[in-house]
Parts: C-alpha cells; sequence; structure tokens
C-alpha cells in the first residue's frame, strides 16, 4: 500500500458512472417486480372461468398502442443522439414525441380499462383475471407515467440551461429506463396478450369438440 | 443555481439533533442503524422474556392466547427486520467503505434515505399497539389468514405497511452497497483483493435487490385485498391459490435467511485471520462459497412448505437444492478451522465470539440438513426443533457473528477498547444462556411440543424442559446486560485504542480510530489482500492532509427524511382512509405532494454556498 498524490478520487473502479450502474441494477431488481406479478397472472390464468376471461382482450387494438409505444423508443434514440452532438432542437423535439407516444400508450390503456369496465363489468374485484390484469397492466402503466414525469421535467430542464451536451448522461439515464419499460410491454404483449387469446381460443375449440362428442357428431 | 426551487436552504452545519437528522456522513448513519437496532434487539428480547415467563409453568395465566399472538409476531418481525438487517446496515454502512478505501457511499443521500424509512417503518409499525394491537399473525403473515374475511383488525394493515416502508429502504440500501463496492474501490483494490466483510456486503446487496421485490409484490396484493377487494387471496369467493402467499413469501423468505447470515460470516471471516495471526485459509473458495450459497438461496423456498402437498417431484427437487446449501457452508466451516490451524491464536473477546459463531452455526446447519430431508421435516414441521434449528443460526449464527463484529470494531468507531474482562464474562454467560435456553427446545420438538402455542398442560410433561429454557433465556438477558455497562463504561473511560489496536491487516485499521469524517486524507494505493503487513511501508503513519485542505465531502441535506416522511405519511394516510375516507385521501395528497417536492428538491439541491466557495478555492 502506498498514498499517492493527486489520485482523482472521482474515478470509478468500472469506469462506469454511479448514477448509470445505479439504473442497471435498478432495472435487474425491476425485472423481479414484473416478474412476480406476470407470474402470479400466469398461475391463476383458467383458474376461475367465472367471469369475463382473457377472451375479452383485444389484439388488433392492443397491437396499435404497442406499435406506438414501440415508437417512442426509437424516437428515445434520436434524442439521446442530438443531446450527445449538441444538437438541442433534435433533442427537445424527439423528446417530445417520447411524451406524446407515451401518453398515447397511456390513453389506450384508459380506454381499454373503461370498456372492459363498461362492456363486461370487469374491475378488480371482479375476479382473478380482472385482480392480475389489472393490477399486472396498471403497474407496467405507472411505470410508463413516471417515465412520461421524468422526460418531461429532463425537457424543461433543457430551457433553463441545466440539461446540455455535457450532462446527456442524464438523458442517457432516463432512455435505459425508457427502453426497459418497452421490452416489458413486448413481453406481457407476448405472454399475456397473444397467448391469452390464443388460449382462449383454443378453449373455446375444445369446448366444440366437447360439446360435438356429447351430442354424438365428433 | 442558487435560484433552485428549493424552500430549504442547504444545511452547512453538522453539530447538534439536526447534525444527525441532516447527516449524509455513512459513519454517522452506520451508528444511527446501530442504536436503532439495539433498542429494537432490547423490545424484541423483552417480547421473548415474556413468552418464556408464559411458558415456564404449564396452564399458565401470565399472558392470554391473544397477546402471545401478538408476542410471537412481534418476536420475529422485529429480530429479522428490525435488529439483524439494521445491525448488518451499521457495519456495512461504517465499515465498507473504509475497508475499500473510499471516502462515503456512492449515494450518500439515498443512504440516508434508507435510514430514515427503515426507522419510519419500524415506528409505523409498532405504533398498531397505540391505535389497535399489535399484529398478530406470525412474521411470516400467510395469507388468507391474513385477508380481512379472517383478519379484520387493522393491526394487520399496520404489519403490511411497516414492512413495506422498511422493504423499501432496504432495498435502496441494497442498490447503495451494490454501487459502493463496485465502483469505489481504492485504486489497486481489486475485487479478489477485497476483505470478506465487502465481499459479503456485495453478496448481500444482491440478494436485498432481487429477493425483496417478491415480498413488495406480494405485500402489495395483499395490501390490494385488504384495501379494495381485490381477489389475490380470497380462496373461497374467488377460488385464488391458498399456496400463492407461502411461494412468493418464501422465494423473499429464504434468501432472507442468507440475508442474515452472510453478513456474520463475512465478520468472522476478517476477525479470524487477525487473531490468528495468519490470512484466511482458501480465501477465494470461502468468496465463492458465498456467491454459491447466495446463488442457491434462491431455488430453494419450497423446503418451508414441503407438508402443502406439492407434489413428489418438486418435493425431491427442493430437498436436493437445500441439501447442496450444505456443501458451500461446509466448504466456509473447514476454510475457517483450517485459518485457526497452526496460528499464533490470541484468544481476545472478538475471537471467542467468532468461534461462538462457528461452532454454534455448525450446530444450526447440521439440523437444517436434517430436516432438508423430507420424512423428517414432516416430522418437525411446525414443532419446537424447528424453532430450535433456526435460533442456533440466527441467535447462534447472526447474533454471536454480529457480536464478534461489536468487540472488533468498537475501537475503531469510538477510537476505545471495550474491557476485556466483561466481555469474556458477557461471551461465557452468553454462550451457556443460549445453549440453555435452545438446546432443550431440540428434545421438546422431538417429544411433539408445537411451536406458538401459549400453553400446555401439566400432564404433557414438558414443564420441567420449558423451566429449564425458562432460566437460560434470563441468562442471556443478563448476558446482554454485561454488554450494555460493557459499552456505556468504555465509551466514556475505555483504553485509548489508536489505530490498529488488534494489528489488523486492512484498511480501515490504517486511518485514526475514530476516523475523520473525510476517512483517507490521501486515497490509498493498494497492491495485496493484506495492504497493512505485507508491507514495511506500512509502518509509517498515513500521510498529513494536502496543503489545500480537507477532501471535500457531500453537505448534510434535508431531503432524504423529508421524502421518508412523505412516503411514510401516504401510509398512514391509507390506515387512516380506513376511518374516514375524506381525511385520509387529504393525508394522502398532502403527504404524496411532500413525497414528490422533496424528490424534486433532492434532484435539484445545489452545494451549500460556503462549500461552493470552499470548492472554487482549491481550483
Amino acid at each position: 500500500m502506498q498514498y499517492l498524490s493527486g489520485i482523482d478520487d472521482h474515478r470509478t473502479s468500472t469506469g462506469l458512472d454511479n448514477r448509470k450502474m445505479l439504473m442497471w441494477a435498478f432495472l435487474g431488481s425491476d425485472v423481479m417486480f414484473f416478474g412476480t406479478l406476470i407470474g402470479t397472472h400466469l398461475i391463476y390464468r383458467n383458474r376461475n372461468l367465472s367471469g369475463p376471461q382473457e377472451e375479452i382482450l383485444s389484439i388488433p387494438i392492443t397491437t396499435i398502442s404497442t406499435f406506438v409505444l414501440l415508437m417512442s423508443s426509437l424516437a428515445m434514440v434520436l434524442a439521446l443522439a442530438g443531446i450527445q452532438r449538441g444538437n438541442m432542437g433534435q433533442f427537445r423535439f424527439w423528446t417530445a414525441i417520447v411524451c406524446i407516444f407515451g401518453s398515447i400508450f397511456i390513453g389506450f390503456q384508459m380506454f381499454e380499462f373503461t370498456e372492459f369496465a363498461a362492456h363486461y363489468g370487469l374491475t378488480p374485484r371482479t375476479n382473478l383475471f380482472g385482480s392480475t390484469f389489472l393490477v399486472m397492466t396498471g403497474f407496467h402503466g405507472t411505470h410508463v407515467a413516471v417515465g412520461i414525469l421524468w422526460l418531461w421535467s429532463i425537457l424543461f430542464a433543457s430551457y433553463k440551461g441545466k440539461i446540455h451536451q455535457g450532462n446527456s448522461l442524464q438523458v442517457e439515464i432516463a432512455g435505459l429506463y425508457w427502453h426497459f419499460v418497452d421490452i416489458v410491454w413486448i413481453v406481457i404483449f407476448g405472454v399475456v396478450y397473444l397467448i391469452g387469446a390464443y388460449g382462449a381460443e383454443g378453449r373455446a375449440l375444445e369446448d366444440a369438440h366437447h360439446a360435438a362428442r356429447a351430442v354424438g357428431i365428433g | 443555481m442558487a435560484a433552485n426551487i428549493g424552500i430549504l436552504k442547504r444545511p452547512v452545519s453538522t453539530d447538534g439533533v439536526w447534525g444527525w437528522i441532516t447527516t449524509v456522513d455513512h459513519k454517522r448513519i452506520g451508528i444511527l442503524y446501530g442504536v436503532s437496532a439495539f433498542i429494537f434487539f432490547l423490545v424484541g428480547g423483552i417480547e421473548a422474556l415474556l413468552m418464556r415467563v408464559q411458558l415456564a409453568q404449564p396452564d399458565s395465566t401470565f399472558v392470554d392466547a391473544g397477546t402471545f399472538n401478538a408476542l410471537f409476531t412481534m418476536h420475529g418481525t422485529t429480530m429479522v427486520f428490525m435488529v439483524v438487517m439494521p445491525a448488518g446496515a451499521a457495519f456495512f454502512n461504517f465499515l465498507v467503505p473504509l475497508m475499500i478505501g473510499a471516502r462515503d457511499v456512492a449515494f450518500p443521500r439515498l443512504n440516508a434515505l434508507s435510514y430514515w424509512l427503515f426507522i419510519f417503518g419500524a415506528i409505523l409499525m409498532n405504533f398498531s399497539f397505540f391505535k389497535a394491537a399489535f399484529p398478530d399473525v406470525g412474521w411470516f403473515g400467510y395469507a388468507p389468514l391474513t385477508t380481512s374475511e379472517y383478519t379484520l383488525s387493522s393491526s394487520t394493515d399496520y404489519w403490511v405497511l411497516g414492512l413495506q416502508i422498511m422493504g423499501v429502504g432496504t432495498t435502496a440500501a441494497g442498490f447503495n452497497f451494490v454501487i459502493t463496492i463496485l465502483n469505489m474501490r481504492a485504486p489497486g483494490m481489486t475485487l479478489m483483493r477485497m476483505p470478506l466483510f465487502p465481499w459479503m456486503t456485495l453478496i448481500v446487496s444482491f440478494l436485498i435487490i432481487f429477493a425483496f421485490p417478491p415480498l413488495t409484490i406480494a405485500l402489495t396484493l395483499l395490501l390490494f385485498d385488504r384495501f379494495f377487494g381485490t381477489n389475490f387471496f380470497d380462496t373461497a369467493g374467488a377460488g385464488a391459490d391458498p399456496l400463492l402467499w407461502q411461494h412468493l413469501f418464501w422465494i423473499f423468505g429464504h434468501p432472507e435467511v442468507y440475508i442474515l447470515i452472510l453478513p456474520a460470516m463475512g465478520i468472522v471471516s476478517d476477525v479470524l485471520p487477525t487473531f490468528s495471526r495468519k490470512p484466511l485459509f482458501g480465501y477465494t473458495t470461502v468468496v465463492f462459497a458465498g456467491a454459491v450459497i447466495a446463488f442457491l438461496g434462491f431455488g430453494v423456498w419450497a423446503h418451508h412448505m414441503f407438508t402443502t402437498g406439492l407434489g413428489a417431484w418438486a418435493t425431491a427437487a427442493f430437498a436436493g437444492a437445500t441439501m447442496a446449501i450444505g456443501v458451500p457452508t461446509g466448504v466456509k466451516v473447514f476454510n475457517w478451522l483450517a485459518t485457526l490451524w497452526g496460528g499464533s491464536i490470541q484468544f481476545k473477546t472478538p475471537l471467542l465470539f467468532a468461534l461462538g459463531f462457528i461452532s454454534m452455526f455448525m450446530l444450526g446447519g447440521l439440523s437444517g440438513v436434517m430436516h432438508a430431508a423430507v420424512p423428517v421435516d414432516t416430522q418437525q414441521q411446525d414443532t419446537y426443533f424447528i424453532v430450535a434449528h433456526f435460533h442456533y443460526v440466527l441467535f447462534g449464527g447472526s447474533i454471536f457473528g454480529l457480536t464478534a463484529g461489536i468487540y472488533y470494531w468498537f475501537p475503531k468507531m469510538t477510537g476505545r477498547m471495550l474491557s476485556e474482562r466483561i466481555g469474556k464474562w458477557h461471551f461465557w454467560l452468553m454462550f451457556i444462556g443460549f445453549n440453555a435456553t435452545f438446546m432443550p427446545m431440540h428434545i421438546l420438538g422431538v417429544l411433539g411440543m408445537p411451536r406458538r402455542v401459549y400453553t400446555y398442560s401439566v400432564d404433557q410433561n414438558w414443564a420441567g424442559l420449558n423451566l429449564f429454557v425458562s432460566v437460560g433465556a434470563f441468562i442471556i438477558a443478563v448476558s446482554i446486560l454485561l454488554l450494555i455497562i460493557n459499552i456505556v463504561r468504555s465509551a466514556r473511560k475505555g483504553e485509548a485504542a489508536g489505530m490498529n489496536p488488534w494489528a489488523g491487516a486492512t484498511l480501515e485499521w490504517a486511518i485514526p480510530s475514530p476516523p475523520p469524517h473525510y476517512n483517507f486524507a490521501v486515497i490509498p494505493t493498494v497492491r495485496s489482500q493484506h495492504p497493512l503487513w505485507d508491507e514495511e511501508a506500512n509502518a509509517v503513519e498515513p500521510p498529513p492532509l494536502p496543503a489545500h485542505g480537507e477532501p471535500h465531502m457531500p453537505d448534510p441535506s434535508y431531503w432524504p427524511i423529508v421524502v421518508a416522511f412523505g412516503i411514510t405519511m401516504v401510509a398512514g394516510g391509507l390506515l387512516i382512509w380506513q376511518a374516514n375516507t375524506w381525511l385520509g385521501l387529504f393525508v394522502i395528497a398532502v403527504s404524496g405532494f411532500i413525497g414528490m417536492r422533496g424528490i424534486y428538491g433532492w434532484v435539484f439541491e445545489p452545494v451549500a454556498e460556503e462549500s461552493a466557495e470552499r470548492v472554487h478555492a482549491h481550483h
């Protein structure tokens, strides 16, 4: 051991910024939050068939909202590229697009929730599907809302000169979060919506077979 | 920057009560954790003694069944979440930055937030005593028992919300220590040169950030069931799975066991080399054994559920995985013994507690392997044999290990030595009292005495052993009294410690005791695992402060306690909401605003003006 004067205290051991590493660690942990909710949903799938089930999920409408969310990730990439090159105009334009697309996604989700309640009477209290589906997607929607608030704050701060090319890392970290929330949605869209709708169809087919056999025409 | 959106000026003073409330210094936060954990240790201990008074005689009426339920619930919850975890956090905070050669943790204000969330959550849960009653649903809070269908009392709501808030604080601390250890090491302090205690802290921190989310979600689902009428645990009405809670809880709960024991293992792995005067035997294998224990710890949760009928294949797989954990644990024990082998052993108090740890933890580990075997577990489930087992692990293991840490590092924390004479009395009384308390519980368990019963009749023939156990518990209490006397006396007039009273090898011994608030005047460069043993150069005093004066440290901040208060009062608002909807909503809105305001204040907080000038002068 020796003491060398003039060592830069602010250099990190890995060279990675502390805040960026914190975001990666948080996202790793967040996987467990979503994993628990999605796991609970899958365990409870088809467990109690009273009341509305996953066949009420609309694949066409959710495909559109998924597409909008994915495009918001593209906008996030362009916003970060903008601020990293010092092009504040590009950064502000695309950050605003991210916020708008994110809000459109939230709008779709609110439409979905209210439609389910109005047409099928589905609330978190209705049955197991209502509890697991609405709490899980609601948790994801909350993540999107936090992301919008965060990016909106960054956009606002950039007009006050607090966000600039020199600390584009702030935007990069928010971007990591935003992309993660998108990726989680792709998992939910695949595992909950697509498999759910397919499963419901399969169940209907199976029921038809049983019915046909029961009356002797199968 | 000065025209920030903050309403509070950034504090500069570190004096007095405000200095402690606004502190972001890892050493002060460590002391806050330590003192809080010790106070709760006394609370949890009194709860245990009350249970032992009740059980000392058959057909006793000292407390009734309901009170007994509350006592074992709060004893378990307190000891796990308000004693062993924060005691571990106390050592993480005080020592990890010193041992890796850093000036503070990666996120000092987040560190303060973790502490305030812990203490507010703990206070909120205990506050239920004044509003309703103590929670009485067991420390594991099994649903559907805890749903409002079966437990109307709002004490369960306090339990859920208090635990949730403490969990958020713990998870934040987990992130902080992962980043600190990976990113804040001194030059030359490679991962494989780190002492074992920071290593185990790193592993525990990873366990925390991956194991707490399932608990957080499980508590959220239960909260939604109780407050908003969702169906997650509604078995009778909605057909929910009665085992869902058990799975989610133990997916958290088993890694939690390693969160409780690995810090003690880290302490012991650093105490043994110092008092054997030789390096830790098989350093690399001890490190990797810790990592393997943590990894396997995520795949054994269902051994808490062997009697629930999971099916032969699942049960067999979990039994196999559980037994497999015995291997890395055994690797550690053999390495500790080999460290002692051939060493010049000095029987100081820290070493006595470390040896107590090894022997008692061994016994707990062995009975653990016993009920990893499913047929044996089926016999022992919910008997006193299990109570004996986990007290050998958590008291014989964690508490003995943490006490070794107290005696080892008290000189570093205060600059004064603890009395060796009282220390040895403390050790032998605690060792004898511990075994007198928990060894007979094995026998009681095999004789069929169930856990959690509030009394038993005289013809069950458990009276003699139970009386013996209760006497043992009071011997432990006397030994703790000796510890208090030792700390109070030594803090005032103990022998001065100097920088390195035990001739230790690691970096924390290279600086004054107690350390200055900036820790290292000049950050050291590390060249080996034992920087203070390996190089002659270490005989020299640490260099004086550089010409430009003290290193700049982060300023104190009000925001951590403001944010923690906002979060806690949102939970308080939820509790009020049950009795008074509008008042509850009002409290939630106001505290939510305080919390959000705190976060924005935090993000845009400037450095204090005085120190801004100081920094400026350096450039």
